[in-house]
């Protein structure tokens, strides 16, 4: 009999996914070779807005290797349209989306024809044999003039650019005043306008796809977050018989959400493979993926808060205008809709409305990035809550005080409706301040803004909570999306005794291997070794909704435990038979099954299952299987919080920015593997602060991305970032059995705010109360002289 | 065509390639090497990055997918399926793993091998050292502050020195705290 | 993605790499170390029929003094510079810049030649090179003939380079007694830069005796400083005398408005980046 093992949840396991990864022996998708494989190009708009008059792609196809080319008219029959699956309102415009242009296109970069040939090369080598004439429609690109009643019209059909207009008013839904009363009585109003500016994902990985044609059923290879999800799709908005396809996502390089999609190039290959009959493999080019995988945030954030000369905040009024791009991907609308239940945050706000139009226009669509929807909010409340301390002379974190929910009043339900279950901001706070040394820097900010110095330091605060978890299954039938938010687990019982984990899930890079081994080590009282966890193949993990809006462990992980208890139970009847005891006079712990009193009457879950796979003695009725799955829905969201702070000086003169100190404390409830915890926080401030200081989509007048590739879209590297100084406080999640919260987009959701907090606090002095993002050193430079001339004026 | 004969990973190869043949793609397409992989096509992101020996014989980081393939005539490659020794992994590859210096692991390759040849030039290099040495290679993942930890574990176990303190080490679960309070988390 | 086919040869003597240019005539092009042109080879912005690759040319690399000059070979990579001890010793300017080029794989395979040839405004070495007056030695069919820096860049990627010529070596002045600074203004660690400013300053008795200004990126090509050098000439070595000096950086350039910043503000940085770049050359 072993010693009571220590637990293995909570320990900072190392990843059991390293091995091959740091070896080089993978499995993307790209690395795929399979017999008869053919390579596919795709030819690519040029315009931002035209119309096909003539294409020819014959001297293509009849070039040397070239096995097929087509076009957009030449499948347009069987290539299905491309699916959104979040239609937030019953009036929403949801134009077709065809994978491959037919007769128009929208946006630079929009496939309209494909060439098939025996390698990459060739294939791309011939796309120039395509002879394309197109006739140039008039392009709009800015969101405001879009809704202009004059402007172009990106689908005429439509009549209008406007996708859709989306209200919550606290108001309405009883759980508020309304912000017009608030308005009336402020004795202060904070306006501000803040732009969100288009990002592209960019996993490391780019996108790439296979697709097996081979036998009359489709298997396909991609580097998605979301394998079930694109063989529901592909079946849906093709007619193929689901059955018929499998889905595989082998080992996939990052997603960030840019590859929570169903994209137009899976449905190309699926199409080339089934007019040459043979496998197919579609690799993107980086500029290719600047180009045409779906950006995120772009959006005009109008906030205007009021509040008393106490500081206390009587209401917020948001009003959103957000770029969807050309098309609507699959959960494109309903993006800045997530957001709209974070904008009260941590805040007792009384009174809260929340308006949001979408908009088209002739650019690439927008769709879900790491927090998508989350982070814009937070970034908007976070400034104002700056904003209105400044107006107020007081410290920023003294206003913040005055407004969050005190820990005691959780279970707390907020203006937006949501109730959140956990939290502590009064510890995570006083943590991150501690941290920092905030009272310290604060004296140094003092004496070098009395000094003038040429380099000012500048403090900025975030204190952030998000909703996610996705999600609840009646909440997003209520929200008009098109699938629910479960997620599924298998456990199967080996007759060794070792454990076979099945989960609806798709890490690509989260370490769900190692987390989910952790889990299952200590619920069924298995070695952490002797777990194995499938994943990302719909012909073992027949059911799950995949991994995105960090719900992976908050839901997936949830219905692995139920899995387990599920083993448990079966496992106990069958030890209770084999101890000829009944299932009442058993304890189960640390793996083993013991009669009360009598501690050495002992079978082992292996027992068991070897018990089950012999299957000789089984009670009557008993089957002989110990296998179970589950599939948890989550009743509500999970909310992780934290205080985000950062220190950076800023040179005056040049508007150089240096973050001398990052400080986090996140919140996230039980930690299954504080390791990966902790990592996932550090790439997630990674990626706020890139949004704060380096990364922008821009596009010239013409509709063309000018931010083509890593050279002009400048991801910051090792250089550019600093240390990041990360701790936790634990304040368990009650809403599940595992108390835990999800992790995945926190850091991101908490980083851009407190960088630009820290930016225009160092900087208020010289007027300055705000720095369009991403700050770089001119914009910074160019607030300064701005603020200067008017204070001069 | 052109002829070349080159080492990788030990192993003599001799072959025929088109002139454009990026060093990336002989590897991947002609010589199954996939562990070496392509993430951008403007030499910023070094995913690809190998160890090439310049005109004297000394090996050196390049990226291979600015690199043709013909330009490699002669030369020896290594990739980082040749790190790993028969005693087992390089200590950067085990730096990676101990430190979790890779969460999807796409740059973690090239990572790994700009590393190995930033310590054979400064086999004690400071923090920031290593963030500018690392500047050729970008990660979406980890924010790079275990990848900055892990060569700088990799660093000390090379010189030899005992290994600083590991923040990785494996900490005892914080103890069960009620729903309405929250635990302080050791550091 | 993937370049556009193309023949390749690899003359082992700068004759025969002469003679395979001017065999491919308007279509053949200069490989070097390839870290500008393969990039512009796969995005198909260029799609030469031939290149020439000056690998095998080992009598193209390293560096040696040759009396009053310093004499870099074209195919010296940028390592190689950064890492020289001759370099490191005579033309310290030179060395700095060189390990400052994009990263540590790009320094590798990238050579001095290949830089300069190239001609990027952004480009760090155009621009030393400019400052200290080099002189660059090209190979043609008739021969070898000597190009002083300020005439060799004509504008944006384009030099005096004749299209069957090769660039070999670059003679600089010893450069010893002299104070150097390069100042880089980049949005990130591996971009190129914003604006760049290359100083050389001696000083004799407590006032500047000789100095040497150029800008990065202010203009098509690398832009020399002369009012600011004028306005050092004999001026106090003092911080005050520096930056009144700086003050005329701008004069002269034609900076572009570009993604990474506006004309206006280069003209702002080459100012603050000037003086900033004396102070440290001239030691204060």
């Amino acid at each position: 009999m072993t010693a009571v093992a220590e637990p293995e949840v909570g320990r900072a396991r190392l990843r059991k996914e390293d091995a091959r990864l740091i070896a080089g022996r993978t499995r993307w998708t790209e690395n795929m070779a399979l017999p008869g494989m053919l390579h596919v190009a795709i030819l690519r708009s040029p315009h931002a807005h035209a119309r096909i008059s003539r294409i020819d792609v014959s001297a293509a196809a009849g070039a040397a290797n070239v096995v097929a080319a087509f076009t957009g008219a030449d499948v347009s029959e069987t290539q299905g349209a491309l699916a959104c699956a979040w239609p937030v309102t019953e009036d929403i415009v949801m134009p077709t989306y065809p994978p491959l242009a037919v007769t128009e296109v929208r946006h630079v970069g929009e496939p309209v024809a494909v060439v098939v040939a025996r390698d990459r090369a060739t294939a791309v080598d011939s796309l120039e044999l395509i002879d394309v004439e197109y006739e140039p429609l008039p392009v709009v690109l800015d969101i405001e003039a879009a809704l202009a009643d004059d402007s172009p019209l990106v689908h005429a059909d439509a009549g209008t650019n406007k996708c859709y207009t989306w209200v919550f008013d606290s108001a309405q839904a009883g759980s508020g005043g309304a912000t017009s009363d608030a308005a009336a009585e402020a004795e202060v109003t904070i306006q501000r306008r803040y732009v969100q500016q288009r990002l592209i994902p960019s996993s490391m990985e780019p996108r790439s796809v296979v697709v097996d044609p081979t036998g009359g059923d489709w298997t396909i290879y991609s580097a998605t977050q979301i394998p079930h999800i694109l063989r529901f799709l592909l079946a849906a908005t093709t007619g193929t018989p689901e059955h018929k396809i499998n889905v595989i996502a082998p080992d996939v390089g990052g997603g960030f959400g840019g590859k929570l999609a169903v994209t137009p190039e899976e449905w190309i290959a699926f199409a080339a493979a089934n007019r040459v009959g043979r496998p197919v493999k579609y690799t993107e080019s980086r500029s290719e993926n600047m180009v045409s995988a779906h950006h995120g945030r772009d959006l005009i954030q109008d906030i205007t808060l009021y509040a008393k000369r106490d500081g206390t905040v009587t209401g917020l009024d948001v009003k959103l205008t957000a770029n969807m791009g050309a098309y609507l991907g699959i959960v494109t609308p309903g993006v800045p809709i997530l957001g709209a239940f974070m904008y009260n945050a941590i805040y007792k706000f009384p009174a809260y409305r929340f308006e949001c139009t979408g908009v088209f226009t002739n650019t690439t669509k927008t769709d879900a990035y790491r927090g998508a929807g989350r982070p814009e909010a937070t970034y908007a409340i976070e400034r104002t809550m700056d904003e209105l301390a400044a107006e107020l002379g007081v410290d920023p974190m003294e206003v913040r005080r005055r407004n969050w929910i005190k820990h005691e009043e959780f279970p707390f339900t907020t203006v937006a409706t949501l109730t959140y279950d956990s939290g502590n901001y009064e510890a995570a706070t006083d943590k991150a301040m501690r941290m920092l040394g905030y009272d310290e820097l604060r004296a140094e900010q003092q004496a070098r803004r009395a000094a003038e110095d040429r380099v000012q330091l500048g403090i900025g605060i975030s204190t952030y909570t998000e909703m996610c978890g996705l999600a609840p299954s009646r909440v997003l039938g209520a929200l008009r999306y098109g699938a629910g938010g479960w997620e599924n687990a298998a456990v199967r019982m080996l007759p060794t005794g070792k454990v076979e984990v099945v989960t609806g899930t798709s890490p690509h890079g989260q370490g769900h291997v190692t987390s989910w081994s952790q889990i299952v080590a200590d619920r069924l009282g298995v070695p952490f070794e002797d777990v194995e966890v499938r994943y990302g193949d719909t012909r073992i993990a027949h059911k799950g909704l995949d991994t995105y809006g960090s719900r992976s462990l908050t839901v997936g992980g949830v219905a692995l435990v139920q899995a387990c208890d599920r083993v448990v139970e079966k496992a106990r009847t069958v030890a209770a038979h084999l101890l000829e005891c009944s299932t009442d006079d058993l304890e189960f712990a640390d793996g083993t099954f013991r009669v009360r009193g009598t501690p050495d009457a002992a079978k082992t879950l292996g027992d068991c299952a070897l018990a089950v796979f012999a299957a000789h003695d089984l009670p009557d009725g008993v089957e002989a299987t110990l296998d179970a799955d589950a599939t948890f829905d989550p009743q509500t969201f999970s909310f992780p919080h934290g205080t985000h702070l950062c220190a950076a000086d800023v040179d005056r003169e040049t508007g150089e920015v240096h973050l001398r100190r990052y400080v986090c404390v996140d919140d996230v409830g039980r930690v299954i593997n504080p390791m990966i915890v902790e990592g996932q926080v550090h790439g997630g401030v990674a990626q706020g602060i890139a949004q704060a200081l380096f990364e922008e989509a821009v596009y010239d007048a013409d509709g063309n991305l000018l931010t083509g590739s890593f050279v002009d879209y400048t991801i910051p590297s090792a250089a550019d970032l600093p240390p990041i100084e990360s701790d936790r406080t634990e304040t368990p999640a009650t809403s599940n059995p595992l108390g835990v919260k999800g992790v995945g987009e926190a850091g991101t959701i908490a980083a851009t705010p407190a960088v630009v907090n820290a930016i225009v606090d160092a900087l208020r002095p010289y007027g300055v109360h705000d720095v369009p993002m991403p700050c770089t050193p001119e914009r910074v430079w160019r607030a300064i002289r701005s603020a200067s001339q008017e204070v001069a004026s | 065509m052109a002829r070349i004969s080159l080492t990788v990973d030990g192993v003599t190869y001799a072959d025929d390639v088109a002139p454009r043949t990026l060093l990336a793609y002989y590897l991947r397409d002609q010589l199954g090497k996939v562990g070496t992989v392509i993430g951008c096509d403007t030499s910023n992101c070094g995913a690809c990055t190998v160890l090439m020996t310049n005109a004297d014989g000394a090996p050196r980081s390049v990226k291979s997918c600015s690199v043709l393939a013909v330009q490699a005539d002669g030369r020896s490659v290594t990739t980082i399926e040749g790190l790993s020794t028969e005693d087992g992994m390089h200590p950067m590859q085990r730096a990676f793993h101990e430190q979790h210096a890779l969460q999807c692991g796409f740059c973690t390759p090239g990572m790994i091998m700009t590393a190995v040849d930033l310590l054979a030039d400064n086999p004690d290099p400071t923090e920031d050292e290593v963030r500018k040495g690392l500047e050729g290679n970008l990660c979406r993942c980890t924010g790079y502050q275990n990848i900055v930890r892990a060569v700088l574990a990799a660093a000390a176990d090379m010189r030899g020195v005992p290994a600083v303190p590991s923040p990785r080490a494996e900490a005892p679960a914080p103890s069960a705290v009620a729903p309405a309070q929250t635990a302080e988390v050791a550091p | 993605m993937i370049p556009v086919a193309f023949d390749y040869l690899r003359p082992s003597t700068v004759e025969d790499a002469v003679t395979a240019l001017a065999d491919g005539g308007d279509e053949a092009k200069v490989l070097a170390g390839g870290q500008s042109l393969l990039p512009v080879l796969r995005l198909r912005l260029s799609a030469p029929s031939v290149l020439v690759d000056l690998g095998g040319l080992a009598q193209l690399r390293g560096a040696r003094v040759d009396g009053d000059r310093l004499v870099v070979g074209a195919m010296t990579t940028h390592a190689e510079v950064a890492g020289s001890e001759v370099v490191g010793a005579e033309v310290p300017l030179l060395a700095v810049a060189a390990a400052g080029i994009g990263d540590r794989q790009v320094r590798h395979l990238g050579t001095l030649g290949g830089a300069l040839a190239h001609a990027d405004p952004a480009g760090d070495l155009p621009t030393v090179a400019v400052a200290l007056d080099a002189e660059l030695v090209v190979a043609g069919p008739g021969g070898r003939r000597s190009i002083p820096a300020s005439e060799f860049f004509r504008d944006l990627f384009t030099t005096a380079l004749g299209p069957d010529e090769v660039l070999v070596e670059v003679r600089l002045p010893r450069m010893s007694g002299w104070g150097f600074r390069y100042e880089k203004f980049q949005r990130t660690a591996q971009a190129w830069a914003t604006v760049g400013v290359a100083a050389a300053v001696r000083r004799e008795n407590g006032s500047i005796a000789e100095a040497r200004v150029a800008l990065t990126n202010m203009g098509p090509r690398p832009v020399r400083a002369a009012a600011v050098e004028q306005a050092l000439a004999g001026a106090d070595a003092t911080a005050d005398a520096l930056a009144a000096a700086a003050g005329h950086a701008a004069e002269g350039a034609s900076p572009a408005s570009d993604l990474s910043a506006s004309a206006e503000y280069r003209e702002h940085l080459a100012r603050v980046l000037t003086r900033r770049a004396l102070v440290a050359a001239a030691g204060l």
